[in-house]
């Protein structure tokens, strides 16, 4: 028995004085950034010596360091601009078609529940379609050039918009509506200054989502069909297997990824400055 | 304006939970009302309000509310119910903003209503910077901006810490005492109730009829929080409401 060295009650131990050990440690997340900047150099650093090592075949990856003197001659040959430009007008086209379109019908399904009742199961038919397989279609509706490639866009961003908005429209907080509704304010108005201020959290997250996808099939259209785009530039390199510029063309859609949802993040923080 | 209520019962899917309710608001005085929770208050509250409708019984406005009036019947509400993307400022322009006023009205309303709740300061603060206390003045000035002919509180003060409820139940009385409004304040704390009504009500438990009218003659400037006359007052209405509480506590819900 150890009762000399778990001594419970001890009132002979006063004499010893420690600090309470700190258990709270953890669990708390941080923004590390420099970490997510280490784990790219780290992954590129080995790529590099990897290939030019030789322990990485040239048919495998490309040297990273080729990749970026790509991209540089793409960009000082100007082409691409050539590639860039058209790319970036089919997604704002595109999304914004989609998203408008996505914000107006979520709402009014929100508000009124026959175009509820008479939407919902519309929607979750086309949701879980993959956009990309009605191309053909859009093709033979909106022709060959961008007005397919707009419409897949739209099409495909406008479904989880929907869905996002009417949830947030389902979840603004009821008691700012009946304090609305008892001061006396039009219906306009309370659709105005307390319903769609509301749901922004809940559509601005939808936003993110839709602006993936938006670039998902943008590329997906580009490959089908366009002379000029990332997507069309990356088809071509893949099927001549130059590996250097398909990567170059995957990094340029990364770039443009992350600018999108940096610039989905300084919206949110414009506008739900009033978050707590 | 006076609201008379007659012979009003109400039921939520069959069950009822206002009962033969009798009573008349008198202008220019506060009906404080208490009973155990659930036996229906806050219904009560939204019958006179408009926002439901009785299932039989009559709610009738005697006279018309002043022609300033700009909303008649107008609530506080026990979570303060502020827009938090909006700034204290236009929170309360929110209810006036439908309004055809002339912008400097609006600008006199709100400077007033401001300066009447202590909120000048503030007036550009959002809700997330407030305390409770001060979320609930922007309610109360939210509130007078519309100059109503009945204020409906609804346990204002429940939200908040026993000492910032002492300040705005002061605030209260200084408001009352400089411009009289009709209210009627809905709580569950004794105290809050016989510092502010002219007349309480006791609510029984579910279903709610009134078991007990008590008019208060001290005026309400002269109240205190630790007051010898109200202390009879509040001893008997704890004794009414004791059994009631303890019957309404060991009831299940039907939820
Ligand atoms: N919309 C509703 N539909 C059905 N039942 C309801 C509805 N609103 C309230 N009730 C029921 O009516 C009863 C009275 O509710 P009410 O909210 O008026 O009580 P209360 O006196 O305000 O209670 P508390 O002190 O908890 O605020 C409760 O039993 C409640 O469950
Ligand atoms: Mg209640």
């Amino acid at each position: 028995m150890s009762k000399k060295k778990y001594n419970f009650n001890s009132s002979n131990n006063r004499n010893i004085n420690r600090p309470v050990p700190f258990v709270g440690k953890g669990f708390k997340p941080k923004s590390r950034r420099w970490m997510g900047y280490f784990v790219f150099f780290i992954i590129i650093a080995v790529l590099e010596l990897g290939t030019t090592s030789g322990v990485i075949s040239s048919l495998t990856l490309p040297k990273p360091s080729d990749v970026l003197a790509t991209m540089i001659e793409l960009f000082q040959s100007g082409l691409l601009f050539k590639h860039l430009v058209p790319s970036t007008l089919r997604l704002i086209v595109g999304a914004l078609i989609g998203i408008s379109l996505g914000i107006t019908i979520g709402t009014l399904i929100g508000l009124f529940s026959y175009i509820r009742s008479g939407l919902v199961p519309v929607v979750a038919a086309i949701f879980p379609i993959p956009k990309i397989a009605l191309l053909p279609l859009f093709v033979i509706w909106f022709g060959i050039g961008e007005g397919s490639k707009y419409a897949l866009i739209a099409l495909g961003s406008f479904t989880p918009t929907v869905v996002a908005t009417y949830g947030a429209v389902d979840n603004v907080d009821r008691t700012l509506i009946r304090m609305g509704q008892s001061f006396g304010l039009s219906w306009i108005s309370i659709v105005y200054k307390i319903v769609l201020p509301g749901a922004m959290p809940g559509i601005l997250s939808g936003l993110r989502i839709s602006l993936a996808i938006a670039i998902i099939l943008l590329v997906a259209a580009e490959m089908l069909g366009a002379e000029f785009g990332i997507g069309a530039y990356i088809l071509e390199a893949g099927s001549l297997y130059d590996l250097e510029r398909l990567f170059a063309g995957v990094t340029i859609l990364s770039i443009l990824g992350i600018t999108v949802s940096v610039l989905v993040t300084m919206l949110e923080q414009k506008i739900l400055k009033w978050r707590v | 304006m006076n609201i008379q209520i007659n012979n009003l019962n109400h039921f939520y899917d069959g069950s009822k939970v206002l009962s033969d309710i009798n009573l008349e608001i008198m202008d220019g005085q506060i009906l404080s009302i208490i009973g155990p929770s659930g036996c229906g208050k806050s219904t009560l509250l939204r019958l006179i309000g408009g926002l439901e409708e009785p299932s039989s019984g009559e709610i009738i406005q005697i006279g018309s509310p002043p022609l300033d009036s700009l909303n008649a019947m107008t609530y506080i509400f026990q979570d303060f119910a502020l827009l938090p993307w909006r700034t204290v400022e236009e929170n309360i322009s929110l209810v006036i903003e439908d309004h055809s006023l002339s912008s400097e009205v609006k600008r006199s309303v709100i400077d007033d209503v401001l300066d009447r709740t202590k909120l000048k300061d503030f007036s550009y603060a959002l809700p997330k910077q407030l305390s409770g206390g001060m979320k609930q003045r922007v309610a109360i000035a939210r509130a007078l901006a519309v100059n109503p002919a009945v204020l409906l509180m609804d346990e204002p003060l429940s939200a908040l810490d026993s000492q910032t409820r002492e300040l705005l139940l002061e605030d209260f009385v200084n408001l009352w005492s400089r411009k009289p409004f009709t209210a009627v304040y809905i709580t569950h704390n004794l105290s809050e109730a016989v510092r502010l009504g002219h007349k309480i009500i006791v609510l029984s438990r579910r279903p709610g009829k009134i078991i007990e009218t008590i008019n208060i003659e001290k005026p309400i400037a002269d109240r205190r929080l630790i007051d010898k006359d109200l202390d009879e007052y509040q001893k008997n209405l704890w004794n009414i409401m004791h059994d009631e509480a303890r019957a309404a506590d060991a009831e299940l819900l039907n939820v």
